[in-house]
């Protein structure tokens, strides 16, 4: 972020495009100031601006792991405008960043817990940046495990390194929604195979992200397995434009998304206007 | 030095062109076919100014333009690899010292709002900051408030001057400008104009005294939020304070206080502007997401936003402070005759949602 005008984006470079599915890309980005980049520090959850000049800005998650200091990551599934010519982004092309932005997890206040990740499709991106550092300080917490769902397994993102998140000691149920041939992974809705696991509210914290309707049964399921509204955190997702919190554009009531979040505690939602 | 002038009616004009030789001067001005309506113009030599009405828009242009560029981008061969693409960008911050003569207490209220939002942090924007910075108000203590106006039951009133710098009151036979603040003062040293004479200072002070104990506007609307809440849900209410509402977002343009924006970007060939504009939380597009979710797809969730927004978000977040300033705009240029402060007012547990 430049200090005296958070409006100005930051000028990065592509340096890798991968190809998670059919309409998600993964872009790993360096800033071109080498001083910038070195010093470049966020919490994991926080997000970032990207910009293709003369098309526009969009929000997306930075979703590397805070100790990564070679590149951010962000993954970003095509939607409109802004999404569909970051999809045409190849390695060396220019592109502008504004981060970090919006408040992150409380990772601190996790410590010592034992954790529970549900991600569906695209939501595995900012559960990824908080789990791969929780990765890095496996001590700090207790049981990990991971229910991630997608469509089919190719609409799974990060496949390449599940292996490597399981060498974390993490506990990783994968499902897709209905049987393909060679699956070995659960089949089902993300929060059936929520419930069918039954993982214990007892010092645990759970983390959701993932489509609305996804969303919705798996607070459900959670709160039938004996859940509370402040052991969950989820990410919010509204249009915004400034991601400064002053162009009015991503309030619910009082609260900010880009700002105030975008990661809040069902607890607080609760305490918000219902304008979901 | 002195700390008040007195310009009489007909030596108006000498003082602005003077001002205006040194500075931006926007002054209220006649508009519309038949000339009855209103705006703030920059002031050149021989422009008109109307101090007798209030303007149908508000000076927000001034310090918040309708449009304006962020920063510029050009796409240029990278020197050193020729086979690469580079990105040229800049932004250009400035701000000339600028008077708005003639402004009334409603229409320097809605920048009160405008400083807390945009350099009240977190984050600060400089577009505005240094506009701000170099923008003077001269305030008129006002008379000519109508049936629409309601300043006074928003925590204001005709003669505040909260956030200005001069003060003029209209006289018999002119105006005595004062200076209310340091920064003011070379303002004045500027305008020239007469020395007061006392019965001019005597005057002046009987009518501020007169029109601060004015009331324009019945009942206070200041404590509202919890009414808003205890309504949110209850779109029956929504529905009939609102249904005839086109979502034309007139209100949100003529008012002091409303400031949403959007941000788009535009090309010429290799180079564009990223652009700043006025946007209204009364469309439909406002809030709609990629995936087709829109968290306010009917009117009457827009409306409830705006009032909520105006009534009980930005008084929770700025302490205490009422995003509106009662000056009556919106309910004299809605097509339908929407009156916010009926919305309001009607907020209360048991007030009759159909009167
Ligand atoms: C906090 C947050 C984190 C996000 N993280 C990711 C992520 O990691 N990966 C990912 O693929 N998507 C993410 N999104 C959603 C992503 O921002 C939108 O899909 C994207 O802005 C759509 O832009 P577009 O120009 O392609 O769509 P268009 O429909 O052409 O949208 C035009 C403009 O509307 C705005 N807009 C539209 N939908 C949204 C939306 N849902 N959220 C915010 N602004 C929107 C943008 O300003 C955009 O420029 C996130 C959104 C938020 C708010
Ligand atoms: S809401 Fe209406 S009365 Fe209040 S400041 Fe805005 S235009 Fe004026
Ligand atoms: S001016 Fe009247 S009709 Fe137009 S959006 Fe506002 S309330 Fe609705
Ligand atoms: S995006 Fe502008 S206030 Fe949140």
């Amino acid at each position: 972020m430049h200090a005296h005008n958070p409006y100005l984006p930051e000028l990065a470079t592509v340096k890798e495009v991968i190809q998670e599915t059919h309409n998600i890309r993964t872009l790993r980005i360096v800033l071109d100031d080498e001083e910038k980049m070195r010093r470049f520090v966020f919490r994991p959850g926080q997000v970032g601006q990207l910009s293709v000049f003369g098309v526009g800005e969009s929000t997306f998650v930075i979703n590397s792991p805070p100790s990564c200091k070679e590149y951010l990551q962000f993954s970003v599934m095509r939607a409109g405008e802004v999404t569909q010519r970051i999809h045409q982004l190849s390695a060396g092309d220019p592109i502008g960043v504004r981060a970090p932005l919006g408040n992150g997890f409380c990772f601190e206040e996790l410590k010592g817990k034992d954790i529970l990740f549900v991600g569906g499709g695209i939501g595995m991106a900012p559960l990824r940046t908080l789990l791969l550092h929780m990765i890095d300080h496996r001590a700090d917490y207790g049981d990990i495990m991971i229910i991630y769902g997608a469509r089919s397994p190719q609409d799974l993102c990060y496949r390449y390194e599940f292996d490597k998140w399981r060498e974390g000691k993490v506990d990783l149920v994968l499902t897709v929604d209905s049987e393909f041939p060679g699956w070995k992974g659960r089949v089902g809705f993300v929060p059936t195979v929520l419930t069918e696991e039954a993982p214990s509210p007892h010092n645990r914290v759970a983390i959701v992200c993932g489509p609305p309707i996804m969303i919705k049964f798996v607070l459900f399921n959670l709160k039938e397995l004996g859940f509370q509204s402040d052991q969950i955190l989820t990410t919010l997702e509204k249009r915004m434009k400034c991601g400064i919190g002053i162009c009015g554009r991503c309030n619910i009531g009082t609260n900010y998304v880009c700002v105030d979040g975008p990661v809040f505690s069902v607890a607080q939602l609760q305490g918000m206007v219902p304008e979901l | 030095m002195s700390r008040a002038i007195f310009i009489p009616r007909d030596g108006l004009h000498p003082v602005l062109d003077r001002l205006s030789a040194e500075m931006d001067v926007w002054v209220p001005v006649a508009s519309g076919p038949q000339k009855c309506g209103g705006e703030f113009v920059r002031y050149v030599p021989g422009t008109v100014p109307v101090l007798e009405r209030q303007s149908t828009t508000p000076p927000k242009r001034i310090l918040l333009p309708q449009v304006e560029s962020l920063l510029s981008y050009a796409y240029v061969k990278d020197p050193e690899d020729a086979s690469r693409v580079k990105i040229n960008l800049q932004a250009e911050i400035a701000a000339k010292p600028t008077v708005v003569f003639g402004a009334r207490p409603c229409d320097v209220r809605g920048f009160l709002l405008f400083d807390r939002v945009f350099t009240g942090g977190p984050f600060q924007d400089e577009y505005y900051r240094k506009r701000r910075e170099n923008t003077f108000f001269a305030t008129l203590v006002c008379r000519q408030w109508d049936a629409a106006c309601f300043c006074s039951s928003v925590g204001s009133g005709p003669a505040d001057m909260e956030g200005s710098d001069l003060r003029l009151t209209p006289l018999e036979d002119g105006f005595l400008v004062e200076a209310i603040n340091r920064r003011a003062h070379p303002i004045l040293k500027l305008m020239g104009g007469e020395q007061p004479t006392k019965t001019q200072l005597e005057a002046a002070e009987n009518l501020q005294k007169e029109t601060t104990e004015e009331q324009v506007g019945t009942g206070d609307l200041t404590h509202s939020g919890d009414d808003f809440r205890g309504r949110f849900e209850d779109l029956e209410y929504w529905r009939s304070m609102v249904s005839q509402c086109i979502s034309c977002g007139v209100c949100t343009f003529v008012c002091p206080t409303c400031y949403c924006f959007s941000i788009t970007d535009e090309m010429q060939g290799l180079e564009g502007e990223r652009l700043r504009s006025w946007d209204s939380c009364m469309f439909y597009q406002y809030t709609l997401e990629a995936s087709g979710h829109n968290p306010r797809p009917s009117k009457f969730e827009r409306y409830r936003n705006r009032i909520g927004h105006k009534f009980s978000f930005i008084p929770a977040k700025y302490a205490g402070m009422i995003g509106c300033c009662g000056c009556g705009r919106c309910i004299r240029s809605c097509p339908v005759s929407i009156d916010i402060r009926k919305v309001v007012e009607n907020l209360k547990e048991n007030a009759c949602a159909c009167s």
